[in-house]
């Protein structure tokens, strides 16, 4: 019986084999195979920007040079950051999970500009190639922040990598404008806005940043460029523009940019943690306005990255305050999760051992923002590795994480597999300890004055950063497993149940993978988060 | 199987409705919005040179004062009036497109290209006095020695009309686009979309016009 139904599931019509050839993939128009495309897209991103971190680690096993230059080190952390943040963690899940799962969730047959959503796929491999061409003609060594003037000076190949990343900001303003117009118009019928997942709805203020934010990235971009090819005098002080400018528009884009980065992952938490714990979430309404409020917020505290930059006093003392204020909506999600936790059902599978290694994290990483976001400490603690700590607890330990934690969830409804449990729980917690070993360290490093992005250091940090390497090595073979066994349950059957975790949004209502066209027939809307007949019919 | 004869039995008279919307208003409503959120981006992007502009005028009051006196006023006041009577030749169309005026659609639409044309072709004669008078951005500014700034005033002319020329290119390639669909006599009042969207880009690209006119030429 099993195997007639596990046969009956491999042969019935899915996306996957709805139509064939290399071809129908790449002229596709279906969100969920433009997920998928970006899924496999981001993650070797994801592989790249991980060897190169594990480069960085390995160099700082030792004082002075251990495998590589001064200059390619600088070029290797560059590469990094350039390639994490840009081709990693801002379309990972908007635009890998985002794209296949929220037309589910909304009950819609796909977004709303399905050749659109194509586009944005291409423009970001534009963009990849252009930062490969950056690679390939000399690599960049000015940090992924570009600033003026060495940016503006440099011989590096810095025209390369900003128009790449100035390629993938058009793919993310697309992306956003997209998803934004398929929240507003195509929600099955009877789903009024708090009726949605909460998954939606981080994924709705985070397009509100995309679209809003990343043209103001483009067009500094663009200035660079220009400023680079023919000296227009905005940036360049030798030549009487203003750097410190620079650094204003580069952060009007990348604060709000920080938040389009972990608000998808609190996206991801907020529907993990009520179905493992089976439990309706607790707040619906103020996890909802708190994603709003963080887009919002997020748009008024880019000076906090400019305390030592020679901004006024007023200037810094309001950055400050403003900053502050952005933690209050982050705090509230926290403490909602942990009441929908308080007394729940949990069962610790996979997605739930990375949903609440992200609360750990996330809270590690938020409340070291506030020492920063603190004029008085910040000073010292400006490009410390302390910073270098805090902002991989938010992106790794916080979105990465979350990304992992969802891809896990997500996994059978997207390839019709389950993976191994067992492993699972290996990796996550390889990936955990390996993380913590990597990062604490470099919050006892950074407060103990090892400035970042420095290629030698003094004897007295050598343990500290050797400990750090050994856990990036930890943290790195942990990934690795869960690559392999994630691979791995693509060979073994399509045994994937409708509903594997007795989730209540409307994803799981359709079948494993789901067929070309989602549902059969118009779903209507459910109350999300209703665990009561899950809870009978899985006890 | 039964859903998809259902689906292709109610789009069957519609050829546009594309087959994840429910019925046309709501593609109409959805093609919008995603028009407004695309222009909203625009602003942004040119909000960016603005910014940019204002802080460097600050910075160099006299030498953008004294360089703004090159600009040719009487050329950039044609070119506003120019511009503003595509946007009512553009307004036009729309209107006309609502009301199933197969032709006056296509003579408006050839109106607003002539337009855009017209404004190119002056831009053409602005640009290449300001050429030969060595008033070009950055290092390529002979004018007058660089120590003055007021090559920084002219970066950031050419970089704002440059821009907004390619947004005036653009606007000819979709007007042309859109010309050509309405020979073949695809708009109606029952779907004029297209017609409506491209209305819209090309009022914004009017306007950003309508915000670098003064800020160049005039403002002292």
């Amino acid at each position: 019986m099993a195997n007639a139904v596990a046969y009956e599931q491999k042969h019935s019509p899915n996306y996957l084999n709805a139509t064939r050839g290399i071809w129908s993939w790449m002229t596709t128009v279906d969100h969920k195979r433009i997920g998928v495309m970006y899924l496999v897209s981001v993650l070797t991103a994801f592989l790249a920007g991980g060897i190169f971190a594990l480069l960085i680690r390995i160099e700082h096993l030792t004082p002075k040079r251990t495998i590589m230059g001064a200059e390619t080190y600088n070029q290797m952390f560059t590469l990094h950051g350039a390639i994490m943040v840009f081709l990693f963690i801002i379309p990972s899940v908007p635009a890998a999970l985002g794209n296949f799962v929220m037309p589910l969730m909304l009950g819609a047959k796909d977004v709303a500009f399905p050749r659109l959503n194509l586009m944005s796929y291409y423009l970001w491999v534009c963009g990849a190639c252009l930062a490969l061409g950056a690679i390939v003609t000399g690599g960049v060594d000015t940090g992924w922040t570009f600033y003026t003037p060495y940016s503006t000076t440099t011989t590096g190949s810095v025209t390369w990598m900003t128009m790449g990343a100035f390629v993938l900001g058009f793919s993310s303003i697309f992306t956003g404008l997209n998803f934004i117009a398929t929240v507003h118009k195509l929600r099955a019928p009877g789903m009024g806005w708090f009726q949605m997942p909460l998954f939606v709805w981080g994924i709705y203020a985070t397009a509100i940043i995309q679209v809003l934010a990343t043209p103001v990235l483009g067009i500094t971009l663009l200035l660079l460029v220009m400023e680079r090819a023919f000296k227009i005098g905005i940036f360049d002080p030798a030549i009487g523009g203003d750097p410190v400018l620079f650094q204003h528009f580069f952060w009007f884009y990348s604060h709000p940019a920080v938040y389009i980065m972990i608000l998808p992952g609190m996206a991801i938490i907020s529907e993990v943690i009520p179905t493992f714990s089976r439990k309706t979430i607790f707040g619906y309404r103020m996890i909802a306005f708190s994603s709003i409020a963080i887009a919002l917020i997020g748009f008024l505290v880019w000076g906090h990255h400019m305390f030592v930059s020679g901004q006024s006093e007023l200037a810094t003392t309001i950055f400050s305050a403003l900053t502050f204020l952005v933690a209050i909506p982050s705090a509230i999600k926290v403490f909602n999760w942990v009441a929908t936790m308080y007394k729940g059902n949990i069962s610790l599978e996979a997605p739930m051992l990375y949903a609440i290694s992200f609360l750990l994290l996330f809270a590690i990483g938020g409340l070291t923002g506030i020492y920063l976001g603190a004029l008085s400490t910040d000073v010292h603690l400006h490009d410390t590795y302390f910073v270098v700590a805090h902002f991989h607890y938010v992106m790794m330990g916080g979105t990465v994480i979350a990304f992992i934690a969802g891809l896990h969830y997500w996994w059978p409804k997207i390839t019709g597999h389950m993976y191994s449990e067992t492993w699972a729980r290996w990796g996550c917690a390889l990936v955990f300890i390996g993380f913590n070993m990597t990062f604490f360290t470099q919050f006892i490093l950074g407060s103990r004055g090892m400035p970042r992005r420095y290629y030698n250091y003094l004897d007295q940090f050598q343990p500290l950063h050797a400990f750090s390497s050994y856990g990036s090595f930890i943290l790195g073979g942990g990934l690795f497993l869960t690559a392999i066994y994630l691979l791995a349950s693509l060979r073994g059957p399509m045994n994937a149940p409708v509903n594997p975790w007795g989730g209540t949004t409307l994803e799981w209502q359709t079948q494993s993978p789901p067929i070309e066209h989602n549902f059969e027939g118009q779903p209507h809307a459910t109350t999300p988060y209703d665990y009561r007949e899950v809870v009978e019919t899985h006890v | 199987m039964s859903t998809a004869v259902v689906h292709d039995h109610e789009s069957g008279h519609e050829s546009h409705l594309q087959h994840h919307f429910a019925d046309s208003e709501q593609q109409a409503e959805t093609s919008k919005l995603g028009m407004w959120l695309f222009l909203a981006t625009e602003i942004l992007l040119f909000g960016g040179l603005f910014v940019g502009f204002g802080i460097s005028q600050i910075k160099y009051p006299e030498a953008f004062l004294a360089a703004h006196e090159h600009l040719q006023k009487p050329l950039g006041f044609l070119n506003t009036v120019v511009l503003l009577i595509s946007s009512w030749t553009m307004v036009m169309g729309v209107w006309s497109a609502r009301n199933n005026k197969q032709k006056a659609l296509q003579m408006f639409l050839l109106l607003t290209i002539a337009c855009a044309l017209i404004f190119l072709g002056v831009k053409y004669f602005e640009y290449s006095h300001k050429f030969e008078d060595g008033l070009l951005p950055g290092r390529f500014y002979t004018h007058s020695p660089m120590s003055d700034h007021q090559f920084v005033f002219f970066s950031f002319y050419f970089m704002m009309t440059g821009l907004h020329g390619f947004h005036i290119l653009g606007g000819i390639g979709v007007l042309t686009w859109i010309y050509l669909r309405a020979r073949r006599g695809e708009f109606s009042s029952a779907y004029y979309t297209p017609v409506d969207l491209v209305g819209l880009y090309w009022h914004l690209v009017d306007m950003i016009w309508i915000y670098l006119f003064p800020l160049l030429y005039l403002i002292k």
